[in-house]
């Protein structure tokens, strides 16, 4: 049965009195409740239609999909359960879900976050939570309709959210934002303070906010190279020479401005690299010594194939063993200029071994991150503090994504995870690093697990990329990005990703101790494929699996080499398909590779991708790399420029934070 | 526990339904005249159950509220209700003037359906099945709750935990005060909703009324 109160719907009459108006749609067996609920709903001004059964649900929102912009529903109902409505619905509508129950047990609660719920009601529904509830579409709607960005808040991980410890960042950022958002007159063009969190697209002039773009991006170097880095790289000629619409001259200046700090903060950490380089054996050190234009260029043609994950790759995968990592990682070093591989914390308490590792990478990765800046050496710190906390996380099957982030005093790196275990039904755990010298990525990271949580529970070992994209929208990460390059696998509708921000490692945990978890993100591989990933700490378990871990490095190398625009969800979808059960993977592949790339991945294996974020330094040198990697990333989300420098120009260390924000 | 019947009333009393106030029938009617005081007036003057004419129910709407905040304040002091039925009283309006009564009718039948299935299952000799237990209480527990009965949503609580640890003793002595915690709170409500449709037809007394 059905009903339908609050008049029509259907149209978007109340769009200009948002939230009056909103559509909802109301679900639940229980017919009090759902009387009681349609009568608060109505008393907020929105719109409600109630069903008692979610198959009539399921079938009025699959007629039409823009009827409803908001859908509560309960957890236990007798044909359907609350938790597969809630996926089925986030699959083809991406309509914000709410649940709603009686019971607060966490596990639920956890389980609607990993599941994609945006938030997550106790009964009796007050009236005071019924009257916010808007919020959760108009941050769904605000990327769709403004970024492309999907900014799940934090908030998505509902009831929970003080699961996913939204950080202030994530959450304040994206109110701000959507305040902002609504305030901003369309016309604007003005660059925020930090090219803006937000993504945007950057051709679309109503945006007040320019994106800097993987693909703008290096145009614009593109540009300052050819005009040279000296005096001749003026803003206006840079303008010229990219030919971009929409663009302003003061776009361009401040860009460039960022870029040269950058580049500065690259040289100095060149010989640092150097060093490393030597040590690793890799090739292409140049490119890490020279911050200038030259290395960068240097850099770019060395990663010109983009196939620096290939090469290094192949020692990985010769290195079956996560020790070699650091060798491997060496030479990814050389290849990525900063990844660094870090044994994840496997299930079996691995977590010593992240530390041990580490230092056992750092005369490798150590010199790079010396090197590098404070930064890296935060990533370090943050990385072993996050390995440790993988350490916690192994044991627990659902255990909330922790928030290392907060530890760090530069928020390096943010791990967001989703608690859910792979053993147990499909956790995923999500290790998002974010090596960011800002904080902000951490608390993009924060909000990710939430986020990320509830895509990765999918049936089929999916990760919740959305978590984390949720994290990375939320902006303020792709300034942090630096570090952080995350390789989700976002489902398209999530968009989030910065492409900055983050390649999320998903930490798997597998309930199966042998399996250790190994933090292989297609962000490993983009690490390979960047010159300066330095910073890249991917943290694989050591497991049996390692050897997957470098065939799926490498096929993410490669996929990332393609700079493919995501489609997260394809990606995702074939990409967990071929995971055994338990090993999520969070792989961000870009979907030409998707086919290589699934061929790879079949492991059981958790991997656990920390990955820190190149620094400066390094990021010159994956510039190009990163861009590969990145450009998936950016298409779900504009990124910055920042945020796409990771390359680390945009994560100087000179970076403010507030900039970023 | 003494022999059970196959539909065991809930309650050991059952309150009449409310009745309408006019007179069954023109017999009793015109039994009244002859003792209505009020028959030197020479009309036909209709009484209330009360044995006021309605006209003086009027005069009783003070003391019908007084009555009414009396029970309340009673309900809420002991705890039966919370401020989630003052919430429901809030979204009673002109636009569904009768909804506190609707839903909580509702409420009723939904109630002992659920109370019998919870009691059925804990009766039965092979019972083991706790989760199919867990989803009657779940919903018993949702909508107590979403009512505003405090009272019985703590015992479900009791009952969940006692669930929980798969103690079938401690879910049957859960479920009996349940029990009891519900007929206590649909005796009381009944209660105010008589109040209430006396308040109702005080205010709508008209004078003089014909039948």
């Amino acid at each position: 049965m059905e009903e339908k109160m609050g008049g029509s719907n259907g149209e978007d009459s109340g769009e200009d009195q948002f939230p009056v108006g909103m559509r909802v749609l109301a679900v639940d067996d229980d017919p009090i409740c759902l009387k009681i609920l349609a009568n608060l709903l109505c008393k907020c001004q929105y719109q409600v239609t109630t069903t008692n059964q979610a198959i009539i649900a399921l079938k009025m929102l699959r007629e039409n999909k823009n009827r409803y912009d908001l859908v509560i529903s309960d957890v236990n109902m007798p044909d359907m359960d609350g938790f597969k409505l809630l996926e089925l619905v986030g699959l083809e509508m991406d309509l914000p879900v709410i649940m709603l129950s009686a019971h607060s047990d966490t596990k639920l609660v956890m389980k609607g976050i990993t599941h994609g719920a945006c938030d997550y009601l106790l009964k009796p529904v007050r009236i005071e939570e019924l009257k916010n509830i808007w919020q959760h579409v108009v941050r769904r709607k605000k990327p769709d309709s403004k970024d492309e960005l999907a900014a799940p808040n934090h908030d998505k991980a509902r009831g929970g959210t003080g699961e996913a410890g939204q950080t202030w960042v994530a959450c304040s950022s994206d109110q701000k934002v959507n305040k902002k958002r609504k305030d901003q007159s369309e016309d604007e063009e003005e660059e925020t303070e930090d090219n803006g969190r937000e993504n945007e697209d950057s051709s679309c002039q109503k945006k007040p906010r320019v994106v800097w773009s993987v693909d703008l991006h290096r145009k614009f170097v593109a540009a300052v190279n050819q005009l040279g880095l000296g005096d001749q790289a003026v803003p206006k000629k840079i303008l010229d020479l990219m030919n971009v619409e929409g663009l302003t001259r003061e776009n361009v200046a401040s860009h460039l401005q960022k870029y040269r700090l950058y580049l500065r903060r690259l040289s100095s950490v060149a010989t640092q690299q150097a060093n490393m380089v030597v040590a690793l054996g890799s090739r292409g050190p140049s490119h890490l010594r020279t911050g200038s234009l030259d290395g960068f260029g240097d850099f770019r043609s060395f990663t010109g194939p983009g196939r620096f994950s290939s090469a290094s790759l192949p020692s990985y995968q010769s290195r079956g063993t996560f020790g070699r990592l650091n060798s491997s990682a060496a030479l990814t070093l050389s290849g990525i200029s900063s990844g660094v591989i870090q044994p994840g914390n496997s299930v079996n308490g691995l977590r010593k071994i992240q530390p041990v590792v580490f230092p056992a990478n750092q005369n490798q990765n150590g010199v790079l991150f010396q090197g590098i800046t404070a930064s890296i050496e935060l990533n370090q710190l943050s990385q072993t503090k996050s390995t440790n906390h993988f350490g916690e996380y192994n044991c627990v099957d659902e255990r909330n994504v922790f928030r290392i982030s907060s530890s760090f005093p530069d928020a390096r790196v943010v791990v967001g995870s989703s608690s859910n275990s792979l053993s147990t039904a499909s956790g995923n755990a999500l290790v998002l690093q974010g090596n960011t010298q800002q904080v902000q990525c951490s608390a993009a990271f924060e909000n990710l697990p939430s986020f990320g949580m509830t895509s990765l529970n999918r049936e089929s070992n999916d990760l919740s990329v959305r978590g984390s994209s949720n994290c990375l929208e939320h902006g303020r990460c792709s300034e942090n990005w630096q570090g952080t390059v995350q390789l989700s696998n976002f489902p398209p509708s999530n968009e989030q990703l910065p492409s900055n921000n983050l390649q999320e490692s998903i930490p798997w945990r597998n309930s199966s101790p042998s399996n250790g978890c190994i933090a292989l993100s297609s962000m490993a591989s983009s690490a390979f494929l960047g010159d300066s990933r330095a910073d890249m700490l991917c943290k694989a378990g050591l497991n049996n699996s390692y050897s997957h871990v470098d065939s799926r490095v490498s096929a993410s190398g490669s996929m990332m080499d393609q700079s493919n625009a995501v489609s997260s969800n394809t990606n995702d979808v074939s990409l967990f398909s071929h995971l055994n059960g338990e090993a999520p993977f969070a792989v961000w592949l870009s979907e030409g590779d998707k086919s290589s790339f699934d061929t790879d991945l079949r492991s059981n294996d958790n991997f656990l991708f920390l990955q820190s974020k190149p620094q400066n330094g390094f990021s010159q040198n994956n510039f190009e790399s990163l861009e590969d990697i990145m450009s998936p990333v950016f298409k779900l989300e504009q990124n910055n420029e920042t945020a796409f420098m990771d390359g680390g120009f945009g994560f100087d260390v000179a970076y403010p934070l507030g900039s970023c924000m | 526990m003494s022999k059970v019947k196959q539909q065991k009333p809930l309650c050991v009393w059952n309150p009449k339904p409310l009745k309408r106030v006019k007179p069954t029938n023109k017999k009793r009617l015109r039994e009244r005249e002859k003792t209505n005081p009020f028959s030197f007036l020479g009309q036909l003057i209709p009484l209330a159950k009360t044995g006021l004419p309605l006209w003086m129910l009027g005069l009783a709407a003070d003391r019908l509220r007084a009555d009414m905040n009396r029970l309340l304040s009673f309900l809420f002091h002991q705890g039966i209700l919370d401020e989630q039925f003052l919430q429901l009283q809030q979204l009673q309006d002109e636009t569904s003037p009768n909804f506190v009564s609707e839903v909580v009718n509702i409420y009723f039948h939904e109630s002992e359906k659920l109370l019998r299935n919870l009691r059925s299952l804990l009766m039965d000799r092979e019972f083991s099945d706790y989760n199919k237990m867990g989803i009657h209480l779940n919903q018993f527990m949702g909508s107590s709750s979403s009512i505003g009965a405090k009272r019985i949503r703590n015992v479900c609580l009791a009952f969940r935990a006692a669930s929980d640890q798969n103690n079938r003793a401690g879910c049957l002595s859960a479920l009996e005060v349940l029990e009891h915690e519900y007929c206590f709170l649909k005796n009381k409500l009944h209660e105010l909703f008589q109040i209430q449709q006396q308040r109702v037809l005080a205010a709508g007394v008209r004078y003089p009324m014909q039948h």
